[in-house]
C-alpha cells in the first residue's frame, strides 16, 4: 500500500507555544488511521496545516504524490482532500440540502446555474438517504441538533468525491446511537475506497474502527502501530498520565 | 417561493408604472423619485452588505462617482434630446464597477468592522478629491449640468421611469442571484467564509462580483440624481448620510431578503420627507425619524421581513417535526463525555 498523505518535519508555533514540533508520519491509502493524543498535543493544528487553513512554519505536506505545502484549502478540497471540524461547521442559514449542494466543489462556470439543480438534487439525495437526513432535507441547518450537524458536515464533505477525509473528533458531544451511525458510515465509505484520518478521544471507538493508530504528544509523533499495542506502550501511557 | 415573488414583483411594477397617470402632484412625484433612488441603492447595497455580509460604508463614494461622471460628460452641453444622459447610464455603471474592482480586491481582504472602516475611508478620500480637483469638479463651487428639456407639467416623469427601470433591474439581479449558485455561495460566505473557502466555494469571485455590481448600480443612481439636481456639490454628492440612510433602510426592511430594502426605503424615505415637510424647517424630523427606526428595530430586531419569515418558519417547522419524529432522533447539544476518554491528567 502506498502513502496517500505524508507529513514531513512539520512545525508550527503560536507565540512561543510549539503546537506542532517537527512532526512526521504517513497515512497509507485505504486505511482508517487514528490520530490520538492528549488535549493540546497539536492534532487540530496539524489538521489545519494539512488542509491549508494554516501555514506551517517549516516542513512539507505531500498528498497523492504532490507537494501541497501551503496550498489554498479550496484547491486541496477540489483535489480530493476533505475535512470536518471539531466544532461542526455547517451553514445555519442554508437548508440541509443546500449545505450539501454548496459543498460540491464546483468551478466558475457553474456559478450561474440553478441554486439547486436536478443533478445536485440527485447527488445530494443519495447522501441524504444514506445519512437518514432526508426527512429534514428542507429544514435550515440551524434547526438541527448538534449530532445531526456533525452528521451533516460529514455528509457534505463527501459531495466532492474525496479520496482522503480528515475527521476531527467525530463523536465528541454526540449520543451513543449517533456514534454507532457515524462508525457505520465511516466503515462503508472506507470500503468504497475512501481513506480516513481520524482524531478521536473515545478509545473504544478507535479500537473498533482504526488501524493503524498514531499517537501525538507535545506536537510530535511518539508512537505508530496497531491499536492493541497502543494501551500497553509505555511512552503512550506516560503522555496520557503525565510523566 | 418563485411564483409568489413573480406575482408580487409584477404587481409592484404595475403599480409603479401606472402611478404617474393618476395626475399626481409634483411634490408627490418628487418624493417618489427620491424613494425610488433609495430603494434602488438599498437593494444594491443589500447584495454586498446583506447577502455577502460585508457592511460597506463607502457606497456613497460610488454614488458620487456616478454623479460626477454624469456631470463631467454633460457639463457645458446643450441637450437637444433630454433622454441622452439616461442612455449613458449603463456606461457609467460599467466604469464605476471597474473602479470598484480593485477597491473590492483590496478592501475585501478585511472583514466586518475593519471592512466598514476601510470603505468609509475610501469615501472620504473620494470626497477630498472632489473638493480638490477643482479643474474637473469645480471644487466647492460645484458643477452644473444642463437642465433637462422636459415640459414642466411632467418634468419628473422621465426620471421617475428611469428609476423604476433601475429598481427593476436591481431586483431582477437580486432575484437571479438568489436563484443561482451565486446566492448560495454568498450566503455561505456570510455564514462562515473560511469554511466556505475550504469546501471549494469561489469566495473571492462571488464577493468581488457582488461588490462591483452593487457599486455599479449605485453609481447609475448617482448619475440620475446629478441630472435631476442639475447642480452638484462635493458635500452632497459624496455624503456619508447617503450611505447611512441606505444601511438603515436595508436593516429596517431586512438584510439578505429580496423585498426588505425596498420596504425599508419606502418607509424611511417617505417618512423622513413627510416629517420634514410637517415639522417644517426645524431639525425635529430627524429625531422623529430616529424614533421610528428605533421602535421598529426594538420590536423586530432582525428587520421586518426576516422576523416575520422566522415566525412562519417556526410554525412550519413545528408541523414538520411532528410528522417526522422517528426518522432522525433530535438530541441535546454537547452531550456526555465519551465513554473511555484518554485525557492528560485523567486518573486511569
Ligand atoms: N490559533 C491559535 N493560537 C494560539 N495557540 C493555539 C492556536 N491553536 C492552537 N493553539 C495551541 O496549540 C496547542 C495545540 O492545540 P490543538 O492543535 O488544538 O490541540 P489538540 O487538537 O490536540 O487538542 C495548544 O497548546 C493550543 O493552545
Ligand atoms: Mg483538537
Amino acid at each position: 500500500m502506498s502513502d496517500l498523505l505524508s507529513i514531513d518535519s512539520v512545525s508550527k508555533t503560536f507565540g512561543g507555544v510549539h503546537a506542532v514540533a517537527g512532526c512526521s508520519f504517513a497515512v497509507a491509502e485505504g486505511t482508517i488511521t487514528a490520530l490520538i493524543g492528549p488535549n493540546g498535543s497539536g492534532k487540530t493544528t496539524l489538521f489545519n496545516i494539512i488542509t491549508g487553513y494554516l501555514k506551517a512554519d517549516a516542513g512539507h505536506v505531500t498528498f497523492a504524490g504532490r507537494d501541497v505545502t501551503g496550498d489554498d484549502p479550496g484547491r486541496l478540497y477540489r483535489s480530493g482532500l476533505s475535512r470536518t471540524f471539531q466544532q461542526a461547521r455547517v451553514f445555519p442559514q442554508l437548508s440541509v440540502l443546500e449545505n450539501l449542494v454548496v459543498a460540491a466543489g464546483r468551478g466558475w462556470s457553474q456559478l450561474f446555474t440553478k441554486r439547486v439543480g436536478g443533478d445536485d438534487r440527485r447527488r445530494a439525495s443519495e447522501l441524504l438517504e444514506e445519512f437518514r437526513l432526508a426527512p429534514v432535507a428542507d429544514l435550515l441547518a440551524a434547526d438541527l441538533s448538534y449530532g445531526q450537524r456533525k452528521l451533516l458536515e460529514f455528509a457534505a464533505v463527501l459531495m466532492s468525491s474525496p479520496t482522503l477525509v480528515l475527521l476531527d473528533e467525530p463523536t465528541a458531544g454526540v449520543n451513543p446511537v449517533m456514534i454507532e451511525t457515524m462508525e457505520r458510515h465511516i466503515r462503508q465509505r472506507n470500503q468504497a475506497g475512501i481513506t480516513f484520518l481520524i482524531v478521536e478521544h473515545d478509545m473504544t471507538f478507535v479500537m473498533r474502527l482504526c488501524d493503524p493508530v498514531i499517537v501525538l504528544d507535545a506536537g510530535r509523533q511518539i508512537f505508530s502501530g496497531q491499536p492493541a499495542q497502543v494501551q500497553s506502550n509505555a511512552l503512550v501511557l506516560d503522555a496520557y498520565l503525565g510523566a | 417561493m418563485s411564483r409568489g415573488s413573480l406575482v408580487r414583483g409584477g404587481l409592484f411594477v404595475l403599480v409603479l408604472a401606472t402611478l404617474p397617470s393618476f395626475g399626481l402632484q409634483h411634490w408627490f412625484l418628487n418624493l417618489m423619485v427620491f424613494v425610488l433612488m433609495f430603494a434602488t441603492m438599498s437593494s444594491a447595497w443589500n447584495l454586498v452588505g446583506g447577502f455577502a455580509g460585508y457592511p460597506s460604508l463607502g457606497h456613497a463614494a460610488f454614488f458620487g462617482i456616478g454623479a460626477y461622471s454624469m456631470a463631467l460628460i454633460f457639463h457645458g452641453h446643450v441637450l437637444s434630446n433630454g433622454y441622452e444622459p439616461f442612455l449613458l447610464l449603463p456606461l457609467i455603471g460599467l466604469i464605476s464597477a471597474a473602479v470598484g474592482f480593485p477597491i473590492a480586491l483590496i478592501a475585501m481582504r478585511t472583514r466586518a468592522d475593519v471592512f466598514a472602516i476601510v470603505t468609509i475611508t475610501f469615501l472620504f478620500m473620494v470626497q477630498t478629491l472632489a473638493f480638490n480637483l477643482r479643474g474637473w469638479t469645480g471644487g466647492s463651487q460645484g458643477l452644473s449640468l444642463p437642465v433637462a428639456p422636459f415640459p414642466a407639467v411632467s418634468f419628473e416623469e422621465p426620471f421617475y421611469y428611469t428609476l423604476v427601470l433601475l429598481l427593476c433591474f436591481t431586483l431582477l439581479v437580486t432575484f437571479g442571484a438568489l436563484r443561482s449558485k451565486v446566492g448560495l455561495s454568498l450566503v455561505a460566505v456570510r455564514a462562515d467564509e473560511d469554511k466556505a473557502r475550504g469546501i471549494g466555494v469561489r469566495v473571492t469571485g462571488v464577493k468581488v462580483l457582488a461588490f462591483c455590481v452593487s457599486v455599479g448600480i449605485t453609481a447609475m443612481v448617482g448619475g440620475v440624481w446629478a441630472y435631476y439636481e442639475t447642480f452638484i456639490y462635493p458635500q452632497f454628492a459624496i455624503d456619508p448620510l447617503i450611505t447611512i440612510a441606505v444601511v438603515l433602510m436595508t436593516f429596517l426592511g431586512g438584510r439578505a431578503t429580496l423585498w426588505g430594502p425596498v420596504l425599508g426605503a419606502f418607509v424611511l424615505e417617505a417618512g423622513q420627507q413627510t416629517l420634514a415637510y410637517r415639522l417644517g424647517g426645524s431639525q425635529f424630523y430627524l429625531i422623529a425619524y430616529a424614533l421610528v427606526f428605533l421602535v421598529i428595530m426594538l420590536l423586530l430586531p432582525r428587520g421586518v421581513l426576516p422576523t416575520l419569515g422566522d415566525r412562519l418558519r417556526q410554525r412550519r417547522r413545528a408541523r414538520s417535526v411532528d410528522s417526522t419524529s422517528g426518522g432522525v432522533t433530535p438530541m441535546a447539544a454537547g452531550a456526555a463525555e465519551p465513554p473511555v476518554a484518554l485525557r492528560r491528567g485523567a486518573s486511569a
